[in-house]
């Protein structure tokens, strides 16, 4: 978003030394209306549905009946929410499988798409991992319960290399269902990092790689010398959404787990749905919605100037 | 899913099936209409009734004339639960002998109405029919019909006292008494399923008795290598072993203190010496092993799968069922209550009706109200009833039960819940005593305590807890 703004006033500052007065504002107004239907979806399903739960959030509010206001009271009863810290604490545990190892192994599958199969079989490739992307996740959270079971194929994979002792139901332990959980999203964001990545590192000036190998330098100082820098901008936005996948996540726990086993799986966004829907206390609900946004704001916030600072 | 959630809403409070009863005494001779009595014209009435008097004392022209569904087109706005046939086949059945009378019917998942029904009920279509997952709420929020004046016209008031109290909500939003919201389509029962083969296998040739009995059996099962009791326990499905832990209570203690706290009676606590000893038994078999290992992994769809492919002596489950059971294990399966602790006791059960309410707002309300009616008098509908609900119809004391094939489970679990009528032992689950007590006090509490991370004090404690945490902030 801010990268936008800067190419706006990047574009503004050459046009003011080119043109005249009149035609710039002329020229903006057209670029405003060409952004006009994008702006007006963004207000009617970001922006206002925003503002409206920053609203609710200052009301005590059954979803249907009047309401009541209550100042800030909803964000002193939030932290009576069981278990609040301890969701917001798995929140951050999700970031590494939602977002470290999805960026991570992006990246290296990105570089060896490139590096070793550029043509019919990297889109082969590129689409087996980008198809998660595409399955609907309901889907995919009944076939991963399924493959995930006592009885599943995991658990039948393992017995069958003699791991048998490991065997359990994985969605339904204590110590692993997160990682379980965590697993998942590994599977649907693979696809998404990799694509990313892989377009970054095609705008890559070859000759680069090309000096690189002259200088005999091999895969791996290839990788962490001149591919994983220049894709900085890239892997700032690939961290940006994943974190926020993560710290924000819903559908995947939900589908997976609902939360469970105990709270082992529970996150903010679990929480915020069952108090909207199942005890239908909106306020409150907008309340922890409005405190998770800020504690995505102060993590993100980070990582996009660590991201673009040095680009 | 549906079926999975459908006892989050078992409502109600006490059984109805004292119907059975002779000792009930023959309610009056009321004017229950039936299918062959000519609806009657009128427009009166119909005002009278569509918006019953309160509390407004004059009680003399209800009488004369009930509500109807008349003569003119009337299309039904019904929204039911997707997954369960009866409500269905009940519609068509009444279009049959109403010709004027078609239907418009919606239909959801159980998780979807919990969450949607709030806003059919405000919306600018409100439904005649429709399934309520929960009730008290939209009661209190205005959004459902008072059904007091079609109790008085149609009669429902002189039926076993039970069918209707579990659906009367308070101005200050206890159940059990007050003004009344809704009408079960039938009443479920819960109780002990059993593969009839494994059981045998056991030396279990009569159910048992007493809670030490079962017990003993379960013993049994785990020494013969068998799986004593068949469950489930996800997150999404809800922690199944509220069930037997709730007959445990029921077992070991009296039945009213766990209805009062379901009910939200003030001062009311789940956390009592009997239920923490009926805790330690629950407690005690996830240490035996007498559940899956993976119980808490297990969706409610996957436990009676397995069950009935012989996985698990024992399964803890309602009456909506017995379709399952009589079509994938034909003969193999019996039912019992769960035994009192004591020899001579009565058992209990955990029992609701399967609730329909009329939006406030409703177009035709009358009748809706007269589809009610119609199903728990009508002989053909209460046949419909329970070869397809499997559970009791309810309705007015002195009609009989209609006949039910030979050999089905259904036999046993009409004839146990007369038992539990008469007793008056009845419970709603204690899963419903608050919107989300199932969600954040009991189901990750039991899962806890079948990790071995919460033992039964902390549980009962916990979920107290917790249930006071939702009454403070309402």
């Amino acid at each position: 978003m801010t990268l936008g703004n800067d190419n706006i006033l990047t574009a503004t500052a050459v046009s003011r030394r080119g043109l005249l007065g009149g035609r710039l504002r002329r020229a903006s107004i057209i670029g405003w209306l060409f952004t006009l239907p994008a702006l007006g979806m963004y207000a009617a399903f970001v922006l206002i549905p925003l503002l409206l739960s920053i609203y609710y959030s200052f009301f005590k509010w059954d979803g249907i009946g009047p309401m009541t206001w209550v100042g800030l009271r909803n964000y002193v009863t939030v932290f009576k929410v069981p278990d609040l810290l301890g969701t917001i604490y798995n929140a951050f545990r999700l970031v590494l499988w939602f977002s470290l190892i999805p960026v991570g192994l992006g990246l290296v599958v990105a570089s060896v798409i490139h590096r070793v199969a550029p043509g019919r079989f990297g889109a082969l490739v590129r689409t087996v991992v980008f198809l998660p992307q595409v399955i609907p996740l309901v889907a995919a959270g009944i076939i991963w319960g399924w493959l995930l079971a006592l009885p599943g194929l995991v658990n039948q994979i393992l017995r069958s290399i003699g791991l048998g002792a490991i065997t359990r139901a994985w969605l339904g332990d204590f110590d692993w269902a997160l990682p379980a959980v965590g697993m998942i999203g590994v599977w649907v964001l693979l696809g998404f990092c990799t694509v990313l990545l892989l377009t970054g590192i095609s705008k890559i000036d070859p000759a680069l790689y090309e000096a690189a190998r002259i200088d005999g330098a091999s895969w791996f100082q290839e990788f962490i010398h001149v591919t994983v820098p220049l894709l900085k901008q890239e892997i700032g936005v690939c961290l940006t959404v994943t974190v926020i996948n993560a710290l924000a996540a819903f559908d995947i726990v939900y589908v997976a787990t609902g939360g469970g086993p105990g709270n082992s799986t529970a996150v903010p966004g679990i929480q915020i749905y069952i108090l909207a829907f199942t005890e239908q206390r909106i306020g409150l609900a907008s309340a922890l919605a409005v405190m998770l946004m800020l504690l995505v704001f102060i993590v993100i916030l980070p990582i996009q100037r660590l991201t673009r600072e040095t680009a | 899913m549906s079926k999975t959630r459908r006892y989050f809403s078992l409502l109600g409070l006490l059984v109805v099936l004292s119907m059975l009863l002779a000792a009930c005494g023959a309610p009056a001779t009321t004017a229950a209409p039936t299918a062959t009595q000519p609806p009657v014209e009128t427009k009166a009435p119909v005002e009278e009734t569509s918006a019953p008097a309160p509390t407004t004392a004059p009680t003399e022209p209800q009488a004369p004339a009930v509500p109807n569904c008349g003569t003119e087109p009337v299309v039904l706005n019904a929204y039911f639960e997707t997954g369960f046939d009866l409500p269905f086949k009940l519609a068509e059945e009444f279009s049959k002998q109403y010709p004027n009378v078609t239907w418009d019917i919606k239909q959801d998942q159980f998780t979807n109405l919990i969450n949607s029904t709030p806003r059919l009920l405000s919306g600018d279509n409100p439904p005649d029919l429709i399934r309520l997952p929960t009730m008290v709420s939209f009661a209190k929020q205005g959004l459902l019909k008072d059904l007091d004046g079609y109790a008085a016209a149609f009669g429902w008031d002189k039926w076993p006292v039970p069918q209707l109290n579990q659906n009367r909500v308070a101005p200050d939003g206890t159940r059990g008494s007050g003004t009344l919201y809704a009408m079960g389509l039938n009443y479920s029962l819960t109780g002990i399923f059993y593969n009839k083969t494994l059981a045998a296998q056991i030396g279990m040739t009569e159910p048992p008795k007493t809670l030490a009995e079962f017990e003993d059996y379960l013993a049994k099962a785990k020494a013969a290598g068998l799986l004593p009791i068949m469950a489930w326990g996800s997150a999404k499905s809800g922690m199944g072993l509220a069930f037997p832990l709730q007959a445990l209570m029921a077992s070991v203690g009296p039945v009213e203190p766990i209805n009062d706290w379901i009910f939200q009676k003030p001062g009311a606590t789940i956390d009592t010496p009997s239920n923490l000893v009926a805790a330690q038994h629950l407690e005690q078999w996830i240490k035996n092993g007498y559940f899956p290992p993976d119980v808490n992994a297990i969706e409610y769809t996957d436990a009676n799968v397995r069950f009935t492919k012989g996985e698990g002596v024992f399964l803890f489950n309602g009456d909506w069922e017995n379709w399952r059971y009589d079509k994938d294990m034909p003969g193999n399966v019996g039912f019992f209550l769960m035994p009192p602790a004591e020899e001579g006791k009565p058992p209990a059960a955990m029992s609701a009706p399967l609730t329909f309410g009329i939006a406030a707002k409703a177009k035709n309300a009358d009748c809706a109200a007269f589809f009610l009616n119609w199903v728990a008098t009508n002989e053909k509908a209460r046949a419909i009833n329970v070869q397809y609900g499997g559970s009791n119809p309810g309705g007015p004391a002195d009609l009989p039960l209609p006949p039910v094939p030979e050999g089905s489970i259904t036999n046993q679990t009409l004839a146990a819940g007369a038992i539990v009528g008469k007793a008056g032992t009845a419970m709603d689950f204690i899963a419903n005593a608050t919107s989300s007590i199932f969600a954040q006090g009991w189901t990750p509490e039991l899962q806890k305590m079948v990790a071995g991370k919460q033992d039964a004090a902390g549980l009962l404690k916990a979920v107290q807890a917790e249930y006071e945490r939702e009454l403070a902030e309402q």
